[in-house]
């Protein structure tokens, strides 16, 4: 009774939120040595929109990512997909990792590493079937790679890659999006390419979680921001969370300058509009 | 040749060689891919010592003890990196380097010291095997393949050898996803929920299980070498994982049957004497076929 007038008013509790939320992190405190490299962050991921992840350089963006997706064990702390621990819903969830994380020598072809998003459909034994292959190059269409599809991964240029990823997260089918650093070392037409798909799939219902560090273009390519300095500093929509006061307390100073006097006029900018 | 000479002088020894080396080429693709490639080098090593203290609390040069004394070694061994790589913070190949030179360095000081003159266990059968010796006497020709009592006397190497290299086949062919996923992009198949930590123990596991059923026959050289130089042939052929797979079983196949035509007839042909270790010559040929591939492989860089 008392819930149900509290989504009313449109004050759901906490415990609601996280239910409700496709990604929940509570409490979570990750450590690479002595030092925690994120400590005892909250996180609720809003359904439908797409989030920026946002701090300095070791702020623990990526750490923070990779302990919600259960890639490394945190000390302590709990990480909910829809209210289910994250182990459970692992069909749920589509990962873009670091493009400089893997070996792009390896022997392996663009439509390969799409159908690797595919495991969680084939399993250890499926066939490979046709509409598999057709599913795969659609996905590949939709980034703007299907003329790649038998090439060498090798062979491609850095934003060709990250479009690959984005591919591959794509053939996962998934509600939910984990980018990390999506539009690092990329070039101008895939950034574009990439934030159409995003947001397509934002508008298809899917949220999307991206660790981001170009902070010019936060305002119009996310919904919501995170901003994170080893401990979680504001969250919320753009509009009312990504100001000056919350940028300066995540960066501590580290903004400079000339970076600051760019995003205030982005800032003031976009309020005037 | 006939087959009345064939089937009873080379043929054991050329299946052997065969199952021996494509054993090792296969989950070698991996290691190599993974940039483990020395595990192969650490294991064939450290089975000696392993051996030694098989034969020394034994005091017989008999199979079983002695496997499972170079499989209680390998574990040690892997253990050990592991403990050095973690807690001395070294880098996996010094880690590898330290162990395996150490232990094996031990196995040959306890060769040494013990008395084992009287049977068949020295450095160079550690090193070389005695894979010419292991010659199939009670066949007569071809038709002895389908003779039960022929068969019975089949060295046992070669059943042993052949179970190894199933076995080896077999996880590669159930495990083939995961495996290529977690080379490629450890991250992702860790959020598709793959256990990358015990898969990767058991590709390790599983080569040790080559490594030591092949190690009383042929001897480490030519197990190294087959963890190594056919995977690394295959890989400048092309640029697809599958293929690059199949071309190392073919890579393996050629040096091992090569290899052992060549050691046996090769001094003759050049006029000399005698012949030459077929596991050096195994070794060697899939050396000459890792350069080939360097100087003429389609997909070099």
């Amino acid at each position: 009774m008392n819930l149900k007038l509290a989504r009313d008013n449109g004050a759901a509790t906490d415990a609601e939120r996280r239910l409700a939320s496709p990604l929940a992190v509570r409490g979570l405190t990750v450590s690479y040595g002595q030092k925690p490299a994120v400590f005892s962050v909250d996180m609720t991921v809003r359904a439908g929109h797409m989030t920026a992840i946002i701090g300095p350089n070791g702020a623990g963006k990526s750490t923070l990512l990779k302990a919600a997706l259960g890639i490394l064990k945190p000390l302590a702390g709990t990480v909910t997909v829809l209210g289910q621990p994250v182990a459970w819903r692992r069909d749920h969830i589509a990962y873009v990792p670091q493009r400089a994380s893997v070996d792009w020598d390896f022997p392996t072809r663009v439509i390969d590493v799409v159908l690797m998003g595919m495991y969680g459909q084939l399993g250890l034994l499926g066939r490979v079937r046709p509409r598999h292959r057709a599913q795969a190059m659609d996905c590949l269409e939709r980034v703007g790679m299907a003329d790649f599809a038998t090439r060498q991964i090798g062979q491609l240029s850095g934003g060709q890659q990250q479009r690959v990823f984005l591919a591959r997260a794509l053939a996962q089918g998934a509600d939910l999006y984990l980018l990390d650093e999506p539009f690092a070392g990329v070039d101008a037409a895939t950034e574009q390419a990439i934030i159409t798909v995003l947001k397509g799939l934002r508008d298809a219902g899917k949220t999307v979680v991206a660790v981001h560090h170009d902070l010019s273009t936060v305002r119009d390519y996310f919904d919501d921001v995170f901003l994170i300095n080893t401990q979680a500093v504001a969250e919320g929509p753009v509009e009312t969370t990504f100001t000056q006061e919350n940028l300066q307390t995540a960066y501590g100073g580290r903004l400079a300058g000339a970076q600051m006097d760019a995003l205030a006029e982005t800032l003031s900018g976009t309020s005037a509009r | 040749m006939s087959g009345s000479e064939f089937v009873p002088l080379s043929l054991v020894p050329m299946l052997i060689g065969v199952c021996v080396a494509v054993a090792c080429a296969l989950p070698g693709n991996f290691l190599l891919l993974r940039r483990q490639a020395l595990i192969g080098d650490a294991i064939s090593h450290v089975v000696l010592p392993g051996i030694v203290v098989a034969f020394l609390l034994t005091g017989i040069v008999a199979s079983l003890p002695m496997l499972l004394g170079a499989a209680g070694a390998a574990l040690v061994a892997v253990a050990a990196i592991e403990a050095i790589r973690r807690l001395g913070k070294i880098e996996p190949g010094a880690a590898m380097g330290v162990v395996f030179t150490t232990m094996f360095a031990g196995g040959v000081l306890l060769l040494e010291m013990s008395d084992t003159s009287a049977v068949h266990l020295d450095v160079e059968h550690a090193l070389y095997g005695n894979l010419e010796s292991l010659i199939w006497l009670d066949a007569t020709g071809w038709s002895s393949l389908w003779d039960p009592q022929a068969l019975a006397y089949l060295p046992v190497e070669l059943p042993r050898m052949a179970g190894a290299l199933g076995l080896v086949a077999l996880f590669i062919a159930v495990f083939w996803r995961p495996l290529k996923i977690s080379t490629f992009d450890e991250g992702f198949a860790r959020t598709m929920g793959m256990q990358t930590g015990p898969l990767g123990l058991a590709l390790v596991v599983v080569a040790a299980i080559a490594a030591v059923a092949a190690f009383d026959a042929v001897g480490s050289i030519i197990v190294i070498a087959m963890f190594i130089c056919p995977p690394a042939a295959a890989r400048l052929m092309t640029n697809r994982l599958e293929t690059q797979v199949a071309w190392s079983v073919v890579f393996a196949t050629v040096a091992a049957v090569a290899g052992y035509v060549l050691a046996g007839y090769g001094p003759l042909w050049l006029g000399a004497a005698d012949s030459v270790s077929a596991a050096g010559m195994i070794a060697t040929v899939s050396g000459v076929l890792v350069a080939g591939a360097a100087l003429m492989g389609p997909a070099r860089r």
